[in-house]
């Protein structure tokens, strides 16, 4: 889904989402995608979209990376591994993180206009 | 077309978190090579499932990825298990993968329906306790760079 065109990092400060990895805060997020299925969401989800998942493990960043996604969006909290967080900063992939569910980010996304 | 580079990567059998490093590695290069993204985008996603299968079905295996102008080619070589039955495992959602697979959020049948969607080619050699070869190729102009 199409949203308005922003900053992974601004898209986090609107939501209020907890700051996991910053590794390219600049980097432009235009649409939105949920999903906990990697390979479901490698071959489907858009270019410079915010992914939302619940999946924390260091597969994650590697379809982020390979799908091109502007962030990564762990909801209820999901917890990145350190591993996986590590990963994420040397391939710079931006992973945010907040207790919402996975919907309602997803509808905060939506609404923000 | 004249060839411009190849790359050759072992992906390791025992190291699931390590999966996709040959991915990555090709995604830079390609892009260095100045690939259109669309292109580069179906590449890694290809090779990235592929690499997950030799990870989950065969301990592991070698890729191969030979770049020209027009073209990426990407093959896939293990000595696992072989594919008992090809049509069937190219079903979207047949999987033999195990939970603890499932729990990563992989094995749910879709790797071989998801590196058919993005190649433009693909070819299966596989031999029951032998071995499997998947051989993919991307052209730069597909109408699947619109994926």
């Amino acid at each position: 889904m199409q949203i308005k065109e922003c900053t992974a990092a601004r898209l986090a400060e609107e939501l209020g989402l907890e700051t996991v990895v910053s590794a390219d805060p600049e980097r432009r997020v235009c649409c939105g995608y949920a999903g906990d299925l990697l390979s479901w969401v490698m071959g489907r989800a858009p270019v410079d979209c915010a992914w939302v998942t619940v999946m924390s493990n260091v597969n994650v960043v590697a379809v982020a990376t390979l799908a091109d996604v502007g962030c990564v969006i762990l909801a209820e909290n999901a917890e990145l591994d350190e591993d996986a967080a590590e990963k994420a900063r040397a391939v710079g992939i931006n992973v945010y993180r907040t207790a919402m569910p996975v919907f309602e980010v997803c509808a905060k996304i939506a609404n923000r206009g | 077309m004249s060839e411009l580079l190849t790359l050759k990567y072992t992906v390791h059998g025992d190291n699931f978190t390590g999966a996709g490093e040959a991915s990555v590695s090709m995604k830079r290069e390609l892009r260095q090579l100045g690939f259109d993204a669309n292109v580069i985008r179906r590449a890694a996603i290809a090779m990235y499932e592929g690499e997950i299968n030799m990870v989950i079905h065969a301990e592991g295996g070698e890729a191969e990825v030979i770049i020209s102008e027009d073209r990426i080619e990407i093959i896939l070589r293990d000595e696992g298990p072989g594919i008992a039955n090809v049509e069937l495992a190219m079903k979207d959602g047949f999987s033999t993968a195990q939970d603890n697979i499932r729990a990563l959020g992989f094995g749910a049948g879709m790797g071989l329906p998801n590196m058919k969607r993005y190649s433009d080619d693909m070819r299966i050699e596989t031999e029951i306790g032998k071995g499997t070869t998947v051989y993919m190729t991307i052209l730069s102009d597909s109408p699947k760079n619109a994926l």
